[in-house]
């Protein structure tokens, strides 16, 4: 389909899964009520969830998950080779996710918590660009399909797109969202890039920061609000680590 | 101005009327907050019963049904030959019932914005030529300095305002179809009683104010005051989230994005409202930021609400309401904010 006299590039793409859920990659089948020109916008070489096809053609790769094993060092290598543009999908992709709760622990405790006495391979939590170099950042615990979609646009047509720079808290209050701290919770939207259109904290739950931070997030001010709230330092930065998105105290570097 | 005299029943079988054929949206209690005090919003309603109209504030303003915060601007359908636009407005008429006399006065700083300048907006006054709007009385809310912005009071702007004068509403009639719907249920004329009654009220609420601001000479103030560290301070603290744009009943700015439909056959213009608070506001060509820090942005709001639009239209923008001041995380608020500017004035 031709859009203001212009024929659409079609990228080829193939879409790969680490360490994760595979929420994210199950988010590009969501959406049915345009799922079909979603995928008549791309051409999809190999996607295990949706395609039998093994292609190696590809010239987008998504990669969602984060990187938790050698083997995975070895494809994710392979795959960068073979990409023209590597896409880090979701936040586990993007920052490491929750899965980077485990190095709380030992990689001989974790295993030992989780698998008992039947071992496993495994190391420290990386996020992809902490392995090869990452061409887009898409965040998101899942992505937004919709954000998606307009990235898709943007290549397929170079229509104009970008990620909001402000925080979860413009998103809450367009849909009319009770603001969380007026209830007493906890939330990160002030910090937070918006883009997802705030469901969590529609539903009730404050925000965990999956998308991490917005532009220039005031930390320095966030602290004291919570404080000034009652909120400890332990819980702030309990959810602040949650999704490894965001600086927090002791950590080496910002993500 | 007429005035009449309804009774409280007669008021609700007067909004049970407008229920019968339209759309009403009141104040309703939402939830309660952390604080124990409850949290209303301006919503639909499908009785009577469900309004709160003792309610002391919302949580946001009623300017969203005049300024939805996204609106379909117009809309592309495209065909391998030609195109068409299509647009729309929204006409289907609407009451508004309990706006306190500052929203009122918030309505009428943005009709004369959106309906009187050079180029009125076809979209805003669709909406509100369709919207009819009843105002009440109400003694001043924690923290709303209203009086102190001539904002307390309200003549025009409304179909209907109510004052409560205990077993029966006091009613300044606006307009003729707030005649017409006062004529439709039991009502009579106002007694000297009902007068004095009314003043005396109209004192108490005025006398209840307990927050003030100077404003006298405030654009002067706010021009001396440029860089007063001031900005610096209170800019620090800002989260730039916007919230006290959306919260605030005239702060009106926006930003339009093209959005394309998956297939590639249709495209819509779509209205946002933005914030000057926020980092991308002054955002342009080769990411230039003409307002970069959180403090330059935060006083430009204030010169927005204090100074530009008191040029403009020889008022602030600014109804007093306090609502940016409740919704910020941060605490900024315009009257500890603008005292801030006086002392420094004085140091």
């Amino acid at each position: 389909m031709r859009y203001l006299g212009i024929e659409p590039i079609r990228p080829r793409v193939g879409v790969f899964s680490f360490t994760c859920c595979e929420g994210c990659v199950l988010q590009l089948a969501n959406k049915e009520e345009t799922l079909g020109p979603f995928l008549e916008a791309i051409q999809v070489v190999n996607f295990r969830e949706i395609s039998t096809e093994k292609g190696a053609d590809y010239e987008i790769a998504l990669v969602e998950g984060s990187i938790s094993r050698d083997d995975e060092v070895e494809r994710l290598r392979q795959i960068r080779d073979q990409a023209k543009v590597l896409v880090a999908l979701g936040t586990c992709a993007v920052f490491g996710g929750v899965n980077r709760l485990k190095d709380v622990f030992s990689p001989q405790e974790a295993n030992r918590i989780v698998y008992g006495d039947q071992s496993r391979e495994t190391a420290p939590i990386r996020a992809v660009h902490e392995v090869v170099p990452v061409d887009l950042s898409i965040p998101g615990c899942p992505i937004s399909k919709v954000e998606l979609e307009r990235i898709v646009q943007h290549v397929a047509l170079d229509l104009p797109w970008q990620f909001p720079e402000y925080p979860v808290c413009v998103e809450c209050k367009q849909r009319f969202t009770v603001c969380m701290f007026d209830k007493g919770q906890l939330c990160l939207g002030p910090l937070t890039r918006a883009g997802c259109d705030a469901p969590c904290p529609a539903g009730g739950l404050g925000c965990w920061g999956c998308r991490g931070p917005a532009a220039d997030p005031n930390h320095a001010e966030f602290d004291a609000l919570v404080a000034r709230r009652g909120f400890s330092r332990a819980q702030v930065q309990d959810r602040l680590s949650f999704f490894g998105g965001f600086p927090t105290e002791g950590s080496e570097e910002k993500p | 101005m007429l005035f009449k005299i309804l009774t409280k029943d007669g008021f609700e079988q007067l909004v049970d009327g407008i229920l019968e054929s339209n759309e009403v949206i009141g104040p309703k209690r939402v939830a309660t907050g952390a604080n124990g005090k409850p949290i209303h919003q301006y919503l639909p309603v499908t009785s009577f019963g469900e309004l709160d109209l003792d309610y002391e504030t919302t949580e946001f303003p009623a300017k969203t049904y005049f300024l939805p915060y996204r609106e379909t601007l117009s809309t592309f359908h495209f065909d391998e030959a030609d195109w068409t636009q299509e647009i729309r407005y929204r006409i289907q008429p609407r009451a508004i019932v309990g706006l306190h006399a500052c929203d009122i006065n918030g309505l009428l700083k943005l009709d004369k914005v959106f309906g009187r300048d050079a180029f009125p907006s076809p979209y805003y006054l669709s909406r509100r030529r369709n919207t009819l709007v009843v105002g009440i009385d109400h003694m001043p809310c924690e923290g709303g300095f209203c009086q102190s912005v001539d904002a307390h009071v309200v003549s025009h702007g409304f179909d209907l305002f109510l004052t409560d004068l205990g077993d029966r509403y006091f009613v300044s009639i606006g307009s003729d179809r707030g005649f017409d719907l006062v004529g439709k249920v039991e009502n009579r004329e106002v007694s000297e009683d009902d007068t004095h009654a009314y003043l005396a009220v109209r004192r108490r609420i005025s006398d209840a104010f307990k927050t003030h601001v100077r404003t006298q000479n405030l654009p002067t103030l706010l021009d001396l005051e440029f860089d007063s560290p001031v900005w610096k301070r209170w800019g620090d603290k800002c989260l730039s989230c916007g919230s006290c744009a959306m919260a605030c009943p005239t702060c009106y700015c926006y930003g339009v994005n093209e959005e394309v439909s998956m297939d590639f056959t249709v495209g819509t213009k779509v209205k946002q409202l933005h914030s000057c608070n926020l980092v991308d506001f002054a955002m342009v060509a080769g990411d230039h930021n003409f307002r970069p820090s959180r403090e330059s942005r935060l006083k430009y709001r204030y010169y927005h609400q204090h100074r530009g639009f008191a040029e403009a239209y020889d008022e602030p923008k600014c109804v007093g309401c306090n609502r940016c001041g409740r919704v910020c995380l941060a605490g900024i608020n315009p009257p500890e904010v603008i005292a801030d500017l006086h002392e420094e004035d004085r140091a």
